[in-house]
């Protein structure tokens, strides 16, 4: 199981575009990420709310997380959860 | 063989043959694009390959919004200007770039940057909207625009190697709230000005965007509508994603709360990161 993450997010995990994972739920393999890289997960977990920022989209597979069970819903290996965050940029400036 | 009577001229004919060639577009479809108007919201990285392609294709009209000059940082990317274009408002130089690629297209200039005051008014006259601005608060507005309006809003994102692009077309599907609920607070997210952008990465996004627009105006093909299409530059990898229509959406739900644009809504939330944000 593995987390995608986009470029913008990558350096919080020594460039790598995909960080693996474990966990029996997306709860908990984020949480698990505050010790393996505590930097990327600041990024992704609001601790107030004990959740993940909101701003943030998740998935797994090609479903958001938001349609399932929210950071309840259950994984299993081979499982990809892609991290997708709004970006604002059109380049007009 | 009875002729097929049509209203191009024997210069169309020739000049969009290779349209015309195709079962799903022919002249009838040729006919439905030059009767069309698209509207870009932004005359940059995004709008400029959006604009190039839509004028060559032959859409009647486009309006171009833009409320900014062309700057010499602009053109690594935005390729519908030049050097000599620097200074100029983006939408002037645009026009005159359309005109010599195709003076079919009637092109409409708003040298304005999109606000709640003006956003409804310009969309109305149009028949899909481009989305190529640089910032959230625009996004939000034009989703909300062409959701009230009932315009099909083409969403393209851009940021260093990622991009992402997708058709929000309620009630068909979600639209851009449904997706992003929440406006990133002020510095989490940084912006191209800031974390910067592969010159190349607009060319591929705002394509895609045309893309959805010839589809839609043709109604052809499979928009990307409920899908996010998110791109790795990097990696060369494109991952489609479902998006589902959020029923307690404030726009687009069932029992919407915005009902009406309103300036302060829409507030440009200020873009400074700390310096180690504009690394990443």
């Amino acid at each position: 199981m593995k987390i995608y993450l986009p470029s913008p997010l990558r350096r919080y995990a020594d460039g790598a575009k995909e960080i693996p994972v474990v966990g029996v739920c997306v709860r908990e393999v984020f949480l698990n990420l505050k010790e393996s890289h505590p930097s990327l997960f600041a990024q992704l977990w609001d601790e107030e709310a004990g959740n993940l920022k909101k701003y943030l989209n998740v998935f797994v597979n090609d479903e958001n997380i938001r349609n399932l069970q929210g950071p309840d819903t259950p994984v299993e290996e081979g499982d990809v959860l892609s991290v997708i965050p709004a970006i604002a940029g059109g380049s007009s400036r | 063989m009875k002729a097929v009577k049509t209203m191009l001229s024997e210069a169309q004919i020739i000049r969009y043959s290779r349209h015309i060639l195709l079962p799903e577009v022919g002249g009838r479809g040729q006919e439905k694009l030059l009767a069309s108007k698209v509207l870009l919201v932004g005359a940059g990285g995004l709008g400029s390959p959006a604009a190039l392609y839509l004028a060559a294709a032959g859409v009647g009209t486009l309006g171009v919004v833009d409320g900014d000059a062309v700057d010499l940082s602009n053109l690594q990317r935005q390729v519908i200007h030049k050097t000599a274009d620097i200074g100029m408002l983006k939408v002037e130089s645009a026009r005159e770039t359309i005109r010599q690629i195709n003076p079919d297209v009637q092109v409409d200039i708003y040298p304005e940057f999109a606000s709640a005051d003006n956003i409804e008014r310009m969309l109305a006259a149009y028949d899909v909207v481009i989305d190529g601005c640089d910032n959230f608060a625009t996004r939000y507005l034009v989703s909300d625009a062409a959701v009230l309006l009932g315009k099909p809003y083409i969403y393209g994102s851009i940021l260093r190697f990622d991009g992402q692009a997708a058709v929000f077309a309620p009630p068909q599907g979600p639209c851009y709230r449904c997706l992003f609920p929440q406006v990133p607070p002020a510095g989490a997210v940084p912006s191209c000005q800031e974390a910067g952008v592969l010159g190349v990465l607009p060319g591929i996004i705002g394509l895609i965007q045309a893309t959805e627009a010839l589809k839609i105006l043709l109604g052809v093909g499979k928009p990307l509508i409920g899908r996010l299409l998110v791109f790795d530059a990097l990696a060369m990898e494109f991952t489609i994603l479902k998006v589902a229509r959020d029923k307690k959406c404030p726009v687009c739900g069932d029992a919407p709360t915005i009902a009406c644009l309103s300036a302060e809504n829409y507030r440009q939330a200020p873009c400074t990161v700390d310096e180690s944000e504009n690394q990443r």
